[in-house]
């Protein structure tokens, strides 16, 4: 088929224009309502339930979920399908651990709650580093893919992709803190699941509204196998190991978790997570149906000419179905989509280098609002500009295992002191500090030794640690270390202070 | 009926107080045990019986498409569980371990 990707039409330019300045716009409003700290870190903890669970939607669903998927599913048929439930599985599992002793127990960041009991200084730095290098990974992913995406899809130049991506981003949480961000994140959480929706009914609509009839076309064209579990996963201590990271990651995602403290009260939150999973679930649940569209309509052979990894087959399918002008439509909504997760990946780090670090552990929690605010406005562009800079110097990498190496991060070096800190009264600083650098070095350790990074990307025959994804290890291994560290070290004063913690995690007695 | 007035101390060590955590993780850690059982057993059906979910129940459609679009069905239905209950249940009793103590 013929595409006009890669060249900017005339309404892909329009759509684009629209969105920022939507956007743009509610910043402006944001910035007037953004003075306290409460406002910038927590929109004010004013944010309804339902508002929190497209947000946290809009900042969870990346591009590789939406653009990513739907190319596996397009190019690898059955086994997209079994990536798109990993993504999902995580939201349970946070709602059943974390979440409500989370908002209960923090103020403006996860640390927050590992350090509710402990000592600061040592327990701050540890949390933040870890909470940094998770975001760091994740952020360098989104900026790469921003990077190739707007090139293929508006014809801009990688680098002026990255800057305008950073630019736009910047405006949002600088000025407009979380209520900003907030915003920027439900209007790409409708757009997107708008978008998706849209897209599903019209390829449905090429098949008589019959899904057998879809699977049909695809296995005429490319075989049965297409519906069939294919090689992706084999070895099932592999894939449960991406699972775990996938499932546990997410509930030490620090931009995710940064979100509970926008909502006023436990039960706010909790109602959160469901509207969420709801979002989320109904997303992945349609979003195959758009990538088998794709490969039956638009085909394999096209799809992988214009990217190898498939990132184009929704585009595509959209062109092919609607014309230019929904090609426009769905590229602006990838591009949102990238702007509302780099977003709140920048919000979350200024938080920890601003909240954790400067005031907590450097002030001793004795800065005034107007330098807090100050710092934490420094910390955003500090942050912002670093993501620019690696996005641009990772350009033509392959930076797609670095999402996977975030999730492990987050579930080995976050995750761990995070629910210790909650359930265990014997749990102290030697605890967490352990567990989080023993998480962090363990996780990047393996990985680079995995079959990811040391035979696919540095080309050495075999690898030196046998598994893609290093959570079943690194995980327990945290745990463990922070047990270990626990049990022989004695910390009184944290064991003493569980017990107010216990009243305001079950009860929400003292939470803000 | 007169109302029990606690101190901090006293509602930590209260029964009720106790039994309402225990009850608190006794529904989580069973429906996270029900989430690991969907998911980890799908993805360990995946990698050690592929015949089994590439069983036709359709002119093409396999088995394994509904049994995947099952568990983020029932992901989110677990978390409906979890909500429900605890909207019904657990919020209506921290309210009355509140009242016990903010009305000292």
């Amino acid at each position: 088929m013929q595409t006009t990707l890669g060249t900017p039409t005339a309404s892909a330019v329009l759509f684009f224009l629209i969105i920022v300045a939507l956007t743009l716009a509610v910043t402006f409003w944001a910035a007037r309502r953004t003075r306290s700290t409460r406002e910038f870190y927590a929109a004010g903890r004013s944010v309804s339930p339902l508002q929190n669970g497209l947000a946290l939607a809009g900042d969870y669903m990346s591009a590789a979920s939406f653009l990513g998927i739907a190319g596996l599913v397009a190019l690898r048929g059955y086994d997209g399908m079994i990536y798109a439930t990993g993504w999902l599985v995580g939201w349970p599992a946070l709602m059943f651990l974390i979440a409500e002793p989370l908002r209960n127990l923090g103020k403006f960041t996860f640390a927050d709650v590992v350090a509710f009991r402990l000592r600061q200084v040592p327990v701050r730095v540890a949390s933040a580093f870890g909470g940094i290098l998770t975001l760091l990974f994740y952020v360098l992913a989104q900026m790469v893919g921003a990077g190739n995406l707007i090139r293929l899809m508006f014809g801009l130049s990688y680098e002026w992709s990255v800057v305008s991506v950073g630019a736009v981003m910047l405006a949002y949480v600088l000025f407009g803190g979380m209520i900003a961000t907030t915003w920027v994140q439900i209007i790409k959480a409708i757009l997107l699941l708008f978008g998706v929706s849209l897209l599903t009914v019209i390829v449905l609509a090429q098949f008589h509204f019959s899904l057998g009839e879809l699977y049909g076309a695809v296995a005429t064209r490319y075989g049965t196998a297409a519906l069939e579990p294919g090689g992706l996963v084999t070895d099932p201590v592999d894939a449960v190991s991406l699972g775990l990271a996938l499932m546990f990651g997410l509930l030490g995602l620090p931009h995710i978790l940064m979100r509970f403290y926008t909502v006023p009260d436990a039960r706010a939150a909790r109602d959160s997570v469901l509207y969420a999973t709801g979002f989320i679930g109904y997303f992945y649940l349609i979003i195959p149906i758009v990538g088998f569209g794709a490969s039956a309509l638009v085909g394999r052979e096209v799809i992988g000419r214009i990217d190898s990894g498939g990132n184009m087959a929704a585009p595509l399918v959209a062109e092919l179905l609607g014309g230019t002008p929904f090609l426009g439509f769905i590229a602006a909504v990838a591009f949102a989509t990238i702007l509302a997760v780099v977003a709140g990946l920048t919000l979350a780090g200024a938080s920890a280098l601003s909240h954790d670090i400067f005031t907590q552990a450097i002030r001793k929690g004795r800065a005034s609002e107007a330098e807090q605010i100050r710092i934490a406005r420094m910390a955003t562009v500090l942050f912002g500009v670093v993501a620019v800079v690696l996005g641009i110097l990772f350009k033509g990498q392959n930076v797609a295992f670095m999402v996977g190496l975030a999730f492990a991060i987050a579930c080995s070096a976050n995750f761990p002191p995070l629910l210790l800190s909650i359930v265990w009264r014997r749990f102290n600083t030697a605890g967490a500090v352990c567990s989080i650098l023993a998480g962090a070095v363990l996780s990047v350790t393996l990985i680079l030794l995995s079959p990811t990074v040391w035979v696919d990307l540095f080309h050495n025959s075999a690898p030196i640690f046998p598994l893609r994804n290093p959570a079943i290890v690194s995980m327990p291994v945290s745990f463990l270390c922070a047990i270990v560290a626990s049990l022989v070290t004695r910390e009184p004063d944290a064991e003493a202070r569980f017990d107010d913690e216990k009243l305001r995690t079950y009860l929400g007695i003292g939470a803000e | 009926m007169t109302r029990q007035l606690k101190t901090a101390h006293e509602q930590l060590e209260s029964a009720e107080f106790r039994q309402l955590v225990r009850r608190r993780w006794r529904i989580s850690l069973l429906l996270t045990a029900l989430l690991f059982l969907t998911y980890y057993g799908y993805i360990i059906l995946v990698a050690i019986d592929r015949a089994f979910l590439s069983r036709r129940i359709g002119t093409f459609t396999t088995l394994g498409i509904p049994v995947g679009a099952a568990v983020i069905v029932i992901a989110w239905i677990l978390t409906a569980v979890y909500v429900v209950w605890a909207n019904r249940h657990y919020d209506a009793e921290v309210a009355r371990l509140r009242r016990q103590l903010e009305t000292r």
